[in-house]
């Protein structure tokens, strides 16, 4: 595995990372590095530990052996910005709009005015000023999952993680969430890891793609795509991507 | 875009009257239910099918109602003056179960260690019907307020603790992980997301036991009493006057659902957020 010449500075490196449940194991041995501001996808078949693996990047779960560093320090949710989009939809349903988005921000004990810049920067961006004052409860799932997409880059994170935040939604929604992600991680300059079984998805999104193998998991190959931004799915070389990431996942 | 806005608007007011329209009808209809009930009480109980020594006309009872505002016989205060025992009676307890009763089920529910301490002993406590700890209650604390207070808290006591605790259980987890990943301390969870995500629940539980205590009200007054709607009950049973006894029902039944109105109210503003998708 080529090291590709990135010349940004290392964010996050894993090693060693490996998860066992009792007898079984989830995560093998895992190793690679991520780069400041850079956008990673993990795509690999359901069900071969994927959630497992963010789940010990926030420390919900601890690792068996080996270790996550970010900025050479071990991973702690106290002490480093870490922000993740869970499957499920995660709204505070008793906040508004605007508290949710507050919520990461109030948590680290940032000073009101900063906070009160941030909320508004990301009302602008994900188009919610209009709702501000509403519940989660009171919008559409997929303005909901733009308020939670909203509530982690307020957070201006270290390593913002993501998982399947797109699950359940259809083509079009997604699509146009995708395009706000890649917006949003552009302007604010974020590390964002991506993870979902979507190749599609995957190869429209990412800078580089690490594909995992069946469980147990380990790193089956890093893959450079090599495409500006905004991609074309309809692309020849895009199609050539998507098609060679699927064989990889489906040979096993 | 203002045209459609107007369109809009229009819209809205059509759709808002309708609604009224409707509401107002339901109002009717129960209303009408009501004053039907009360119909055929009165036409069954003047066509002699049931004995009037026995159960009373609606009208009578209207009337005995009357009368009880300003006068004090046969059970020697007047309506006024047992309402307000009897709810300072029920006040005591209700309040002091929810004070004692929702911190306790959170703590249960949120910590491990407070649950296993304290759960064996509330689940000994909890199958005791609460008019069981009657005797117990009169020799500890006599038969004064405190004492009828402390059987309602027996009735209100357990759902205020059981359903905070599952209410509190219930929390979603992704929502405890979110806060987790923002790196917030467990106790800075606790009353972040713990606490609001239990509360549809809570309220249920005052609810529950809201109706508890205001029914336990007639077996708490047996344990003497000189005046309250129980009390007043008692009486009329005594000197075989059905028109007291359900007066007595009555203003129990009414105050009731009056509490049970203001628990909406504050339920309604305090989850204004709980919206049905």
């Amino acid at each position: 595995m080529a090291e590709f010449e990135d010349n940004r500075p290392l964010k996050v490196e894993v090693k060693g990372l490996t998860k066992r449940f009792g007898d079984l194991l989830v995560l093998d041995d895992l190793n690679f590095n991520i780069r400041k501001g850079e956008f990673v996808c993990v795509v690999g078949p359901t069900g071969c530990g994927k959630t497992t693996f963010l789940n010990c990047l926030t420390r919900i779960h601890m690792p068996s052996e080996g270790d996550l560093y970010i900025d050479g320090v071990p991973a702690d949710p106290r002490k480093h910005n870490i922000s993740f989009v869970f499957q499920e939809p995660s709204s505070l349903p008793w906040m508004t709009v605007e508290d949710n988005i507050a919520y990461g921000l109030k948590i680290k004990k940032l000073p009101q005015a900063e906070i009160d810049r941030r909320v508004n920067r990301i009302l602008d961006l994900m188009g919610l000023q209009e709702v501000r004052k509403v519940y989660p409860g009171e919008l559409s799932v997929s303005a909901e999952q733009r308020v939670i997409i909203g509530r982690s880059f307020a957070m201006e994170p270290d390593l913002l993680l993501m998982d399947e935040p797109y699950g359940q939604m259809d083509v079009k929604v997604r699509f146009y969430l995708e395009d706000e992600v890649i917006r949003l991680w552009r302007e604010l300059g974020s590390t964002v890891v991506f993870i979902t079984h979507n190749i599609e998805e995957a190869v429209y999104v990412a800078e580089r793609v690490i594909i995992l193998s069946n469980k147990p998991a380990h790193i089956k190959e890093e893959l450079k795509i090599d495409l500006p931004h905004p991609r074309n799915i309809a692309d020849p070389k895009f199609i050539e991507y998507r098609n060679y990431i699927t064989d990889k996942i489906k040979w096993w | 875009m203002s045209v459609d806005k107007k369109k809009l608007e229009e819209g809205l007011k059509k759709y808002q009257n309708q609604q009224k329209k409707l509401s107002l009808k339901y109002a009717l209809l129960s209303a009408a239910g009501i004053l039907g009930f009360l119909l055929i009480w009165q036409a069954v109980v003047k066509m002699g099918l049931v004995n009037e020594a026995r159960l009373p006309t609606p009208v009578t009872i209207l009337e005995t109602l009357i009368y009880k505002v300003s006068n004090e016989s046969p059970d020697g205060s007047v309506l006024m003056v047992n309402i307000l025992a009897s709810l300072q009676v029920a006040l005591t307890g209700f309040l002091s179960a929810i004070v004692i009763g929702i911190p306790l089920g959170l703590f249960m529910g949120w910590w491990e260690y407070a649950d296993r301490f304290i759960r064996p002993i509330f689940e000994l406590i909890r199958p005791i019907p609460p008019i069981a700890w009657i005797p117990l209650v009169v020799v500890w604390m006599g038969i004064g307020l405190q004492a009828k207070a402390l059987i309602i808290f027996f009735t209100a006591f357990v759902p205020c603790v059981i359903n905070a605790y599952t209410g509190i259980k219930l929390t979603n987890k992704t929502l405890i992980n979110v806060s987790k990943t923002f790196g917030a301390s467990n106790f800075e969870i606790f009353y972040k997301v713990g606490i609001p995500s239990s509360l549809p629940m809570v309220f249920a539980g005052i609810r529950v036991a809201l109706g508890n205590s205001w029914s336990t009200l007639v077996a708490a007054e047996m344990l003497a009493a000189s005046a309250g709607l129980g009390y007043m009950i008692q009486i009329g049973r005594t000197v075989a006057r059905p028109d007291i006894v359900i007066v007595g029902m009555v203003v129990i039944g009414a105050i009731g659902a009056i509490l049970s109105g203001l628990l909406s109210l504050c339920e309604r503003r305090l989850l204004k957020w709980k919206v049905n998708r």
